[in-house]
């Protein structure tokens, strides 16, 4: 394994797992995976198609019991609870955009709130003051949100009906709707135009700037280069190097598991997966 | 799918002004042809013998032929007409004056062959029959929206020789021959189902001819954005919403108390054709844009107008019928959360309205009842009722609702039956002595609040409202609770979820939200409200008993005809449950005059209703957002980014 080689003045982990197995029968899709993401740090997750990188995220959010190993966030045990991970303070987006596409894209990023607020049932029915207080800052909140990913225009329009760029910058609004302290972005550029690419860029860099760290599949290699103080390699559910730009590149393992094959950037759109 | 495209042109090619005017004349002398005779005899039912005095069906050609002429003369932007069709589609007026044909040819024929021959029609009948046609004619010539082509399915060849080896059974079935070849033992089944060799032919031919006329007519719909609306003061919109739910109430008075078969088919009619046609003119969406404006006026009107009802009849029959129209719509209300907000298939929900019911008559002090000497008063047993239904509705939500899918409407449909046959075995012989058994609760006394006495009729000033505009009144006050209820929880943090849960448990899940939780929430505020319309069904009704919660059946309310008011009104609305389960009551209980084939009949009406308006009567918010944002094109996947990628 390669050492890690992350800024010297090392930052609190945020989220730490070690020896993530998932088996699924026979196949092995994630093998004794270590990765630690920092307080800032955006870190890359990338590896030809089947190696498991979207299986892994699955195991840290809780869509999957990993077979073996154990995921802490913040020096916590996470349970495995899709809700209970999001409610400890990881979001998450996916591979192909799951949005709740019936629902205005206002919605959308309120469902997200969910876990940040609690008025249930009755407060609901009787609505007093307390009840519209929170209501109205939870639509506040989203609408800043919707600010900050620049949807702000379409906050009445079905998530349905947005342009495939938008939709993917409104599954990241209803992430951070969550207050996450640790974003998890599935291919967040898969499908988009150089200039979409381009200001996804921006946007991962501004949610970094809120103090919120990222960990982000990619294929787009020039994309991941740009954006990640580190990248993890994931090949055959194995992580094979870990590093900065050049150690990556560098590698011939990777050069030879990735790089010198055909990119397989081609034939993403055919993938499915969680 | 493939996209259709559309034209604007006549069917007939007619001059312009001769469409119009065959319209107008045609429309005219059916409306008309309301105040003459239609048959001189008064064996026809409703009596059409008049001159000046129209009578039934004559009411129903007079509303049709009026409605044609004023969409015709809108149509053509007549100063003061114009706000009827802001569309500026004339498909409006071809429907109305279809509407108007079907009400008079169907009168003429029904008179025809009821009193057996042509000469039992007076001119009236004539006048009526030849008004309407010339109306439809005229309006074939008028440009219409249409469909460019139209995918024909084929029917298969041996569907005809199916039809026509049908068709010679039947005729030597009725000369013997044929029936001489049926063994003994099937004779009687053959002979009592006559019907059926009559009915495939026909069915298979009307198939036909149904595919001919639509590639002919090729009637489509062209979405245009309606001008904006010409701003009227608010106390006049507030006026025109009023106006509306009068003749709304008008509307549905009529077919609530239309007393003979033929004329509530004749309103069906009207009501069908008149509904696609105010469709098409715009004014439907015009008025949903004014009832969304002011929303608490509406429903303020929509309440009084159900509230007025009961004052407007002088009988009892037609009032208990709208009484248990709310306690079925309402309960559908209620299902509504479970199915259209949550998105949970629940076929066992009638046995939640049992359960209020049972738990109601309980403690009701009637004399069947195994806790005798307890008498609540009503608010107490409706809570009860409630209360019941809720620990019901989690004790089967908890093991259940982990499931998703069929396996839930499974596992409910099992559990609506064992409620049934539960109260059916709790009669201290087969199991515990609770229920009575199959004799169920019997004589639950009336309600009685604050000395006012339910059971009785009481004045109001110059009307007298009886006992069961008392429980319409009181039910609807459940109704409101209901509707308040769900409005505000639909709209709510809990109701999202639902809704989001509903869209995509996994990603819901992945936003922090419990599914287990939020739908047990769902679940047990569903039983809750049919609880507490229980409660006011076993008072209704004077008596509970393990029959009248069935999976499916003749009579509402049952599950599943439950399910279809809240698929056929508009999954998650409001208004779309209430008006589905106002029809869904009313067209099975205004077609027992076909007897055998009335659920036949009514099945033939889902499956047209599906066909045509499959999103609901009252398509929801949501779906109408769709509906105004068909110009922002949804751009497809990630197919063609491959090449973007490349230079990764
Ligand atoms: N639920 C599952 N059951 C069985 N096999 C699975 C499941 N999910 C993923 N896999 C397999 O695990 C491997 C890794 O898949 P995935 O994590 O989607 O790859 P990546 O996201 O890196 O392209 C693939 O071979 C895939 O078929
Ligand atoms: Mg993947």
């Amino acid at each position: 394994m390669t050492t890690d080689t992350a800024p010297a003045p090392l930052a609190e982990p945020v989220l730490e797992a070690s020896g993530v197995v998932m088996r699924f029968g026979g196949l092995t899709a994630v093998n004794q995976v270590d990765l630690t993401v920092r307080q800032g740090e955006i870190v890359g997750l990338i590896g030809p198609n089947g190696a498991g990188k979207t299986t892994f995220f699955n195991c840290l959010t809780g869509l999957y019991v990993p077979t073996e190993g154990t995921v802490t966030y913040k020096g916590r045990v996470l349970p495995p609870k899709p809700h209970l991970v999001t409610e400890a303070g990881i979001a998450r987006t996916f591979q192909n955009i799951r949005l709740f596409s019936n629902m205005t894209v206002l919605e959308n990023v309120l469902v997200g709130r969910h876990t940040r607020t609690k008025e249930g049932l009755f407060s609901a029915i009787l609505r007093g003051p307390g009840y519209r207080r929170a209501e109205q800052e939870s639509r506040e909140r989203a609408m800043e949100l919707l600010e900050f990913c620049g949807l702000a225009a379409k906050s009445e329009h079905l998530a349905r009906n947005l342009p495939y760029g938008e939709q993917r910058k409104l599954e990241i609004a209803r992430a951070l709707a969550s207050e996450p302290g640790l974003l998890l972005l599935d291919e967040p550029t898969a499908g988009m135009n150089p200039q979409e690419t381009r200001a996804a860029e921006e946007l991962v860099f501004a949610i970094r700037d809120l103090g919120i760290a990222v960990l982000v599949i990619e294929h787009d290699m020039k994309f991941i280069f740009n954006l990640c103080d580190r990248t993890a390699v994931l090949v055959q559910g194995q992580k094979i190097v870990e590093g900065d730009r050049e150690t990556v590149q560098n590698d011939e393992r990777v050069v030879a598991a990735y790089l010198g094959e055909p990119l397989e950037g081609t034939t993403t759109a055919t993938e499915a997966d969680q | 799918m493939t996209t259709t495209s559309h034209e604007t042109t006549p069917v007939l090619r007619l001059p312009g002004t001769a469409a119009l005017a065959a319209t107008v004349a045609g429309g005219v002398l059916a409306a008309a042809s309301a105040a003459m005779s239609w048959t001189w005899t008064d064996a026809f039912p409703g009596d059409l013998t008049y001159y000046g005095s129209p009578a039934g069906l004559q009411w129903l050609a007079l509303a049709g032929g009026l409605l044609t002429v004023l969409l015709a003369l809108a149509s053509r932007a007549l100063p003061g007409l114009r706000r009827l069709s802001p569309s500026g589609s004339n498909n409006g007026v071809l429907f109305a004056a279809l509407g108007t044909l079907a009400v008079c040819w169907y009168s003429v024929i029904a008179i025809t062959v009821q009193l057996d021959g042509l000469v039992n029609l007076d001119p009236g009948g004539w006048v009526s029959a030849v008004g309407s046609l010339l109306a439809v004619v005229g309006a074939l010539g008028l440009p219409l929206d249409r469909r460019t082509a139209v995918q024909q399915p084929a029917v298969a060849w041996w569907w005809y020789l199916v039809a026509a080896v049908a068709a010679v059974l039947r005729y030597g079935l009725g000369e013997g021959w044929a029936l001489n070849a049926v063994p003994t033992g099937v004779r009687p089944i053959v002979t009592e189902n006559l019907w059926f060799f009559v009915a495939l032919p026909a069915g298979i031919v009307g198939f036909k001819l149904w595919l001919l006329l639509n590639a002919w007519l090729r009637i489509g719909r062209i979405e245009r954005p309606l001008p904006a609306a010409r701003a009227l003061p608010s106390w006049a919109e507030i006026l025109v919403i009023t106006a509306v739910f009068a003749v709304g109430l008008g509307v549905v008075e009529f077919g609530i108390s239309t007393e003979y078969g033929e004329l509530f088919i004749g309103f069906l009619l009207l009501v069908v054709f008149g509904t696609a046609a105010l469709l098409s003119s715009g004014v439907i969406a015009r008025l949903r844009e004014l009832t969304v404006r002011h929303r608490a006026v509406t429903t303020g009107a929509a309440f009084a107008a159900a509230g007025a009802f009961p004052f407007t009849q002088s009988g009892e029959t037609y009032v208990l019928i709208g009484a248990n129209i709310l306690i079925f719509a309402t309960v559908a209300l209620g299902l509504n959360v479970v199915v259209g907000l949550a998105g949970l298939l629940d076929l066992g929900y009638v046995a939640f309205l049992g359960v209020g019911a049972y738990a109601a008559a309980l403690v009701s002090g009637s004399p069947y009842s195994v806790f005798r000497g307890v008498h609540v008063p009503f608010p107490v047993a409706a809570l009860i009722g409630a209360l019941a239904a809720l620990v019901f509705g989690v004790v089967i939500g908890a093991p259940t609702l982990r499931l998703r899918g069929d396996y839930l409407a499974i596992v409910t449909l099992g559990f609506g039956e064992i409620f049934r046959i539960g109260m059916n075995n709790l009669d201290g012989k087969s199991g515990p002595s609770l229920t009575n058994g199959p004799n169920g609760i019997a004589a639950i006394p009336d309600v009685n609040l604050f000395g006012f006495d339910f059971g009785q009729p009481h004045d109001f000033g110059p009307v007298q409202l009886g006992k069961f505009g008392n429980y319409l009144l009181l039910m609807l006050v459940v109704t409101a609770i209901v509707v308040v209820v769900f409005g505000r929880v639909a709209n709510s943090r809990i109701g999202r979820a639902w809704v989001a849960i509903r869209e995509d448990e996994t990603a819901a899940e992945a936003m922090g939200i419990n599914g287990f939780r939020v739908k047990l929430i769902a679940f047990a505020l569903g039983a809750t409200l049919a609880g507490l319309a229980g409660a006011v069904q076993a008072h209704v009704s004077g008596a509970v008993s393990p029959d009248q919660y069935q999976f499916a059946g003749p009579v509402p309310p049952n599950s599943a005809f439950l399910l279809a008011a809240v698929i056929l009104g508009g999954m998650g609305t409001i208004s779309g449950p209430l008006v589905g389960a106002a029809l869904l009551f009313l067209i099975p209980a205004k077609l027992q005059f076909l007897q055998s084939y009335q659920l036949l009949a009514f099945g033939i009406a889902l499956i047209l209703l599906m066909r045509f308006r499959p999103e609901g009567l009252i398509p929801n918010r949501r779906q109408q957002l769709e509906f105004h944002e068909a110009d922002v094109p949804a751009q497809g996947g990630p197919v063609d980014d491959a090449l973007t990628k490349a230079g990764a």
